[in-house]
């Protein structure tokens, strides 16, 4: 009898077992289930394009934000060298566009990441520790939760006048309460799991299972809670421009802009229409890769 | 335990968190209130000081702060929430009897109509779930979400009332139904969006729960099917959005009323705060802090009836 000799197939085998190691990580394959979403790939493609309009644009256009041009009163778009028309004093539309996004888009990332911040810690430290404090910390959520929150801003911006850190910081304070509930609810939940255990009983430590297990777990509510939370903070924004609370003339931010296009739109329509474009374009994008996030991030939903 | 006292220790709960939130409600008002600059008695010319003096006097302005805050307390606890400070000789209460009628009407309309029509929506989307239809009603609510009331309010306006002249652009003239065709289908959009979207979603699980399997196997007419059974479970997660859903309305009137000049409370809200209506504004917060926590508290109940696996405790 000869010998079957192993040895021309244990070359292959180690091999298979070599790329079965290496694997695709949970999020590499988020990562490509959101590249099949064409509706969110097409988003990000417009937001980064926005972007780079809101950082740009005002160094390309000839005209400055403020520049007001006795002559070009109501110019249409197109005319006198303005692309998308002037205002009623004659200041160019779209370099008083890029600025309001600009402005927007600041206030909706700045906003959002103090509610991220005041909204993990206190989601995490309530989920983690449990007991009378969780009680406590989440009863105040509570609380503030029923609160009639757009009318203290407006409260807060009547009081103190409108400047912009102040609505930053009002916004922003307001939009923690759901993100303290998601990050709280998951907390509670992933200390039950048997993975924890698992990796507890591995003999990890305690920071490397909050390091390598439960932020990550935790990561992909919260980025699509952001994604959310930021066209929620820009259309806050843009309500307390619409009622003259908030960003004061002659800067610009896109509720101003529709507010005063809103104003003109008898005499001047695209100086309403082009600032809505732009701003339902910027949400659209946000909640399309909001969508696209929470499919790809959380199968279970599919 | 018998059901009338599961739900009587389910209402003093909720109480137990209600009367806190409108007590801090209430405090943050009003220290925020007198913190802002400016006083409603400031006119544009100058009152001899004698005359200043006895205005605050009669207001109890002369008094300390927090003599004040006790007094003011102690009323709304016995339900009186004070005279205007702008409106001689009327007090909180005649100036929201006066106000509330359009932001009640056109609310109530767009809440209504924005659950009829969302439901509706999203049950025929879900049945004809990934056609032509399901396609383009979530397109349709993906862009009435995204579409703020602020961009469709002047451009309906501009539309209808300016170009085609078949609506008036705004006022309230009676409660006139013309005047509150665009004021509620503004109000009523993004809700309407979002029902459809919670109703579709909840829709589609369950009709691929064991027991519509069984109704279906039973030889129920689908009609029966759709309507008994799956939607009653379908809608539970829209129960729980109702809430929000109306505290959604009440905010969203601020800017339609702004926007169409409804004499609404909402308009009166910011055009008191700007005044320094001490009273009025507070009154006004009170009474919205109490509508959603009241409505909260209506969707809670109602979904503990729709859903017998909840325990109200």
């Amino acid at each position: 009898m000869t010998q079957i000799s192993l040895l021309p197939v244990a070359p292959d085998a180690s091999d298979l077992m070599h790329r079965a190691v290496k694997g695709r990580s949970l999020w590499d394959d988020a990562l490509r289930r959101l590249l099949r979403n064409r509706a969110a790939v097409a988003s990000m493609i417009v937001l980064v394009l926005l972007v780079l309009a809101a950082l740009i644009g005002p160094l390309l256009d000839p005209f400055a934000y403020d520049e007001i041009n006795k002559n070009d009163v109501w110019a249409p778009p197109l005319t006198a060298g303005h692309l998308l028309g002037a205002d009623s004093l004659g200041r160019d539309l779209l370099v008083r566009l890029f600025v309001g996004l600009r402005v927007s888009l600041s206030i909706g990332a700045v906003a959002t990441f103090v509610s991220l911040v005041i909204g993990v810690v206190w989601g995490a430290v309530a989920g983690y520790l449990g007991g009378v404090v969780d009680e406590v910390m989440m009863r105040i959520v509570d609380v503030l939760y029923s609160l009639p929150y757009i009318f203290f801003v407006i409260l807060l911006v009547v009081t103190f006048g409108s400047n912009v850190i102040l609505i930053f910081v009002a916004i922003g304070a307001v939009e923690w309460l759901t993100m303290a509930r998601i990050v709280r609810a998951q907390t509670l939940s992933l200390k039950q799991k048997e993975f924890i255990e698992a990796a507890r009983a591995a003999g990890l430590t305690q920071s490397a299972i909050i390091a390598r297990h439960i932020i990550p777990n935790l990561l992909g509510p919260v980025v699509v809670y952001v994604t959310l939370t930021i066209p929620g903070v820009i259309l806050a924004e843009s309500f307390l421009s619409f009622l003259g609370l908030g960003v004061q003339p002659p800067m610009a931010s896109l509720g101003t802009l529709i507010s005063n296009g809103a104003a003109d739109m008898e005499l001047a329509p695209w100086l309403l229409i082009f600032p809505s474009i732009a701003m339902v374009t910027a949400l659209m994008c946000f909640n399309f890769i909001g969508d696209g996030l929470r499919d790809a991030i959380d199968p279970q939903d599919r | 335990m018998k059901l009338s006292q599961v739900m009587l220790r389910f209402l003093l709960r909720r109480l137990a968190v209600a009367i806190p939130t409108l007590f801090v409600v209430v405090t943050l008002a009003f220290f925020m209130m007198r913190a802002a600059p400016g006083s409603p008695f400031s006119t544009d010319r100058k009152l001899p000081p004698e005359i200043e003096r006895n205005i605050e006097k009669k207001f109890h302005f002369d008094e300390p702060l927090y003599v004040q805050y006790g007094r003011y307390l102690d009323g709304v606890v016995h339900g009186d929430f004070g005279p205007s400070l702008k409106y001689r000789d009327k007090t909180v209460l005649d100036v929201l009897e006066e106000n509330y009628r359009p932001s009640l009407t056109i609310g109530g309309a767009a809440f209504v109509l924005s659950v009829i029509l969302g439901v509706s929506l999203g049950v025929v989307a879900a049945m004809r779930q990934n056609r032509a239809f399901d396609h383009t009603a979530m397109t349709v609510a993906i862009a009435g979400v995204c579409i703020p009331s602020f961009v469709t309010a002047p451009l309906l306006q501009l539309a209808l009332a300016s170009k085609l002249g078949w609506l008036p652009t705004g006022g309230w003239d009676g409660g006139a139904w013309p005047n509150l065709i665009m004021p509620v289908a503004v109000l009523a959009l993004p809700q309407v969006a979002i029902i459809s979207r919670l109703t579709r979603a909840g829709m589609i699980e369950v009709l691929h729960a064991n027991y519509i399997r069984t109704a279906r196997a039973k030889g129920l007419p689908e009609p029966t099917i759709i309507l008994r059974h799956a939607l009653r479970a379908a809608v539970l997660p829209l129960v729980s959005y109702l809430g929000p859903a109306c505290a959604g309305l009440l905010t969203g009137s601020l800017i339609v009323e702004t926007i169409f000049g409804l004499p609404g409370l909402g308009k009166f809200f910011v055009t008191s705060a700007l005044q320094r209506d001490y009273t009025v504004v507070m009154g006004l917060v009170i009474v919205y802090a109490a509508l959603i926590l009241a409505l909260n508290l209506a969707a809670d109940i109602l979904y503990a009836v729709l859903d017998p696996r909840v325990r109200l405790a």
